[in-house]
């Protein structure tokens, strides 16, 4: 067999249901796990002689997600009507945007490993209502539940820019930290917030000559996980498919495939001849959405720094890690805690260490964000200037961190409330350090002797102050006196 | 026995020379004796109306200030909303159907303190120009009880002329309040496109539909439009009243328009019967009397409004009616096989031939192959004729045509020949199409006492300007004043 | 003037619009589609080139509401018609997941 090389071409459909209070088109509440059919109304049931009318929440939150996405505007979008039946969709149609989409030709920057980025080409983005939910597990019937009937959706289509999975999970999760930053979405894999449905095919080379092979569809993928895993299953099934049968893309041979988290594997969705005639037309219950510059530009001052380009700054500036910046940045709330404290006079790596070490931690457990933990960005700030004064230990300001969060003390009281303050009076550690050179003989001859033995010595020595000080003492001002002491 | 008009019977009852109460059970009686001959009513609501009569009544003793239509029996179409009684549409598919809410018109009539006895009779979901095409009953026109009543608001007008009940609401998406109103001899009214609400009107062509009064005469006319006309934030095609404000529609209404120009197609009326041209013209001899002067208009692309309408009307109704699918309300067939059939079985079973013919069409012009070129030049033609009226307008005041063809045909006479049926819609239609307002008046009958309504469109949101001109008419004759003998 | 449609066509609609016709029914509307049809082509004689097409004719646009909480039905209004309910749920028969 001749010897094949490949290039894989995947294009990213995301769903992203956006951070409204109502639903995109009626006033019925969005609660993740109510009552089933008890956020409903004649609108979103799709009851005789009910009308739509358009959330402008949700139309804001498209297009500030579009500009972020450096996406054009257009100054004039309408609705249309996507048709198909099912029992989960109540009128029988789905308002869509078909031809003229709230968003176009943007892109996304992915980061790569050597710091750079890869833009992702953003075909459209446009703004649609949710279906319901079936359920299959009832047994020899279904259930349909209409709560998320008519939530407001964001679809965002990319053009087949990526070339691996890990790309394309890259992508999905750049994107949920943007649509977090912007606040349009609360993007929770586990409430289904994000779907995505990326269509994958390979551009084959054999023996000189170049195939494609028939792009597929992989459907309503709802964890990052499922998402990578489906495209790289996909890859090697198409090139195997290839090998065998030769088959190559031709109109029409496009085909839907779900992925079955069990097996590991995609597998065939079959689909009516008709399924793909959807007789879209324009929405008469609607009218237009003009955009003009004003309305444009409030919104546009609404937009915030993006995730990737503060990460970046993080390490320039603050010369963090780019590990501790991804942490740091990964949530809008941290890292506007961080800079917060940072501007109120702490050092950036000590501030970036309390919050990565402790302040994180202590958030999770509480389930809250870092800003609704109690201790104010001043007074970690005040925590770093102790370790940094040398006033006290870095582990002692992550103890003292913890008791501020359970008593809403200030640092200063706790440190010494804990006597957590290190002693640097010379005369006091000199009489603990006379103390432990005449209990420990051995180890001052070891170091007088020299060599590598002293080394250890001292250590060990240095040991012993620190414990009967129980580790208040300023290990720099101890191992002074020591060496003074030593070499008497 | 002829009904006084709404306004003489509000103001009755408001100075307390006769009551709601009466007023309401000597409709009830009328209903009894009548109703089985004419079949307008789907629904009625005798105890509840009688029981609101009493208590409008005792209001009203009470020296309270009352609603525009205090006291007085109203009907609505059973294609609108109430949370009383169902809304079937006039369709299997929707029998038992309870609305959890009402309409906004409804709403408007309930909060003008008028009395609700019934829903009227329709062809199903307002799909047809006879009322032959309801699902649940027949209606017959109460000049001839042979013939329809026309349609899709046949129930009203029929209810209206038969004096079952003083005043109805229609709704009209190609003629159906205008064209019925003319076989029965009423004042029927389809306002501008989003003067009134269609929140809770059971959709057929949304772009085209809109609720209009059907009355004895232009005044009440006038007085149903002051109460359901006006913006609503429910229906995002609702007019602002910041782009066309709503005013008392009875302020003005007895002040002749002065220097009249009434707008007349060339040779537009060739289509219709002699004798309902002969009406139409003397109608506008009787304007000419009164100062107006005659201006030919052209109106080239009148002749592809029937075309143009047939496709956008069914498109849309092929969408409106989907939901209709035996999942979340309304009938479901019996013992399905798959949940496919829940929908082809529950829908054939549901729905009349009409409704099918319509939801076939409008499939096919959305179809993908087809969508350019029925769909989407559908709606480029409407665009021709709506520049029709916007340069014939620069030129008049309003324009005049007949309602329909003919006047009240025989039950039976076109239901095999759609296409025949359709065709009888020419004069109405166009001003769904534009958007404007229409409304019909009576102006005569037939050798074999059949009525005839005049016909008179108007520029958008110009309601009251087109009130006065026809009450400028009905002062001069009292053709509405004629009432059938049954 | 040549079929636009015919049976199978009224087939093919009658699918999508999920109606089940009877076979006199394809008959029949095979027909009266055709003729209507022919007679809608008649606005072929327009030429409707550079015109706007109007799904409108309001001059409206922009018209929301703002993101405010209104209250539902409720599950038990919302299932007050339901020709099947199944606890808080509207029931159906089996959907299969290819379909
Ligand atoms: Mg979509
Ligand atoms: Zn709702």
């Amino acid at each position: 067999m001749s010897n094949v090389d490949y290039k894989v071409l995947v294009g990213l459909e995301n769903h992203v249901q956006l951070y409204t209070r109502t639903k995109m088109f009626c006033g019925c509440e969005l609660a993740f796990g109510a009552e089933p059919n008890s956020r409903v109304c004649p609108v979103c049931l799709g009851m005789p002689g009910s009308l739509p009318v358009m959330n402008k929440q949700a139309v804001e939150f498209s297009i500030l997600a579009g500009l972020a996405l450096n996406c054009q505007i257009p100054s004039f979008t309408k609705w249309d009507r996507k048709g198909y039946y099912y029992p989960d969709l109540p009128k029988n149609y789905q308002i869509s945007q078909y031809d003229l989409p709230l968003a176009l030709n943007g892109y996304i920057e992915i980061p790569e490993k050597d710091g750079t980025f890869k833009k992702i080409r953003i075909r459209r983005a446009h703004l649609e209502e949710d279906a319901g939910k079936n359920l299959h597990t009832a047994g020899n019937f279904s259930q349909v539940d209409l709560n998320r009937a008519g939530t407001p959706l964001l679809e965002i289509v990319t053009e087949p820019d990526m070339n691996t999975a890990a790309e394309v999970r890259a992508l999905a999760e750049e994107l949920q930290r943007i649509v977090r930053y912007l606040g349009v979405s609360e993007a929770d894999m586990q409430k289904g917030h994000m779907r995505f449905e990326p269509n994958i095919n390979l551009i084959i080379t054999r023996a000189g000559q170049q195939f494609k092979t028939p792009i597929v569809e992989v459907k309503n993928l709802n964890s990052f996980r499922a998402l990578e895993n489906s495209i790289d299953y996909e890859i090697g099934r198409q090139l195997d498919r290839f090998l065998e049968t030769g088959e190559t893309m031709e109109m029409g041979n496009k085909s839907t495939r779900g992925w079955d988290d069990a097996k590991e594997a995609t597998v065939l969705q079959r689909e009516k001849e008709e399924a793909h005639d959807y007789r879209y037309f324009p929405d008469p219950d609607l009218v237009p959405v003009r955009v003009n510059e004003q309305w444009l530009n409030e919104i546009k001052s609404r937009l915030c720094e993006l995730p990737s380009k503060k990460r970046l700054r993080y390490i320039k500036e603050y010369g963090l890690s780019d590990y501790d910046a991804g942490v740091l940045t990964s949530d809008r709330s941290v890292a506007d805690f961080f800079e917060d404290a940072v501007k109120a006079g702490g050092e950036p790596k000590r501030v970036c260490n309390l919050l990565t070490q402790a302040g994180l931690k202590l958030a999770n457990a509480r389930g809250c964000n870092i800003a609704e933990l109690g201790p104010k960005p001043a007074d970690i700030a005040k925590l770093a200037q102790m370790t940094q004064k040398g006033e006290i230990s870095a582990t002692a300001a992550n103890t003292i961190l913890e008791e501020m969060v359970k008593t809403g003390k200030t640092p200063q009281e706790l440190a010494e409330q804990l006597n957590l303050i290190q002693k640097s009076d010379a005369g006091e550690l000199e009489t603990i350090v006379d103390e432990v050179l005449k209990n420990n003989q051995q180890a001052v001859a070891d170091f007088k002797e020299g060599g590598k033995k002293s080394g250890k010595a001292k250590g060990f020595l240095l040991g012993q102050v620190m414990q009967k000080t129980k580790g208040t003492a300023n290990p720099k001002i101890a191992s002074e006196i020591l060496d003074k002491k030593l070499s008497q | 026995m002829e009904l006084t008009s709404v306004k003489q019977l509000r103001d009755k009852i408001a100075a307390r020379q006769t009551s709601s109460v009466e007023a309401t059970k000597a409709v009830f009686a009328r209903i009894a004796k009548i109703e089985p001959t004419i079949g307008a009513f789907i629904s009625t609501f005798e105890e509840q109306a009688i029981a609101r009569a009493a208590e409008i009544d005792k209001r009203i003793a009470g020296g309270e200030k009352l609603g525009q239509l205090a006291g007085v029996p109203v009907a609505v179409k059973d294609n609108m909303c109430t949370t009383f009684g169902t809304t079937t549409c006039a369709s299997k598919i929707l029998a038992n159907f309870h609305a959890p809410y009402n309409a906004t018109v409804v709403e408007k009539l309930l909060a003008a303190d008028a009395v609700i006895i019934g829903k009227t009779n329709l062809d199903e979901f307002a799909m047809g120009s006879s009322t032959e095409n309801s699902g649940l009953k027949q209606t017959v026109n109460p000049w001839d009880t042979k013939r329809v009543p026309g349609g899709s608001s046949g129930g009203s007008t029929a209810a209206v002329a038969a004096g079952l009940c003083y005043a109805a609401l229609g709704s009209d998406t190609g003629g159906s309040i205008r064209q019925p109103a003319s076989l029965c001899g009423v004042v029927g009214l389809k306002p501008t496109y989003g003067r009134v609400s269609r929140y809770g009107l059971v959709a057929y062509g949304s772009s085209l539909d809109q609720i209009g009064p059907v009355t004895q005469t232009v005044e009440d006319c006038a007085m149903m439009l002051n109460v359901i006309a006006g913006h609503d934030t429910a229906d995002s095609t609702s007019v602002d009243e910041k782009i066309a404000p709503v005013v008392d529609y009875l302020a003005k209404l007895d002040e002749p328009v002065k220097r009249l120009k009434i707008g007349i197609a060339s040779g537009f009326n060739a289509g219709a019967d002699e004798q309902v041209r002969k009406a139409i013209d003397e109608a506008i001899q009787t304007y000419k009397k009164l100062g107006a002067t005659i201006v030919e208009i052209d109106m080239p692309h009148l002749d592809y409004a029937i075309a143009a309408y047939y496709m956008v009307a069914t498109a849309e109704a092929s969408s409106n009616l989907a939901r209709y699918d035996g999942v979340h309300y309304g009938h479901r067939t019996q013992n399905p096989n798959d949940y496919i059939e829940v929908y082809t079985k529950s829908r054939a079973e549901g729905f009349g031939k009409e409704v099918k013919r319509r939801i076939m069409l409008g499939t096919y012009a959305l179809s993908s192959g087809y969508y350019d070129a029925y769909y989407l030049k559908a709606l480029k033609v409407r665009n021709l004729i709506r520049g029709d009226f916007v340069r014939a307008f620069e030129k008049c005041d309003c324009i005049m045509m007949p309602v329909a063809p003919t006047t009240a045909f025989k039950i039976g006479e076109k239901v095999d020949d759609p296409l025949k049926m359709y065709l009888s819609d020419i004069y109405t239609i166009a001003a769904n199409l534009a958007g404007i307002p229409g409304i019909s008046i009576p102006c005569g009958f037939d050798d074999k006492q059949l009525p005839i309504g005049l016909q008179i469109l108007s520029p958008a949101f110009s309601e009251e300007n087109l009130l006065r001109i026809a009450r400028m008419y009905e002062k001069q004759t009292d053709w509405h004043k004629k009432r059938p003998t049954i | 003037m040549d079929k636009k449609i015919d049976k199978s066509q009224v087939k093919k609609v009658a699918k999508l619009a999920r109606l089940e016709l009877s076979d006199a029914e394809i008959e029949e509307f095979a027909g009266q589609l055709n003729a209507i049809i022919d007679y809608v082509e008649r606005m072929n004689k327009l030429n409707t080139e550079g015109v706007e097409p109007m799904a409108h004719c309001l001059p409206v646009s922009n018209v929301f509401r703002d993101d405010i909480i209104k209250e539902s039905l409720g599950t038990e209004k919302t299932l007050a018609n339901a020709p099947q309910s199944d606890g808080p749920f509207f029931k159906v028969p089996k959907i299969l997941e290819e379909e």
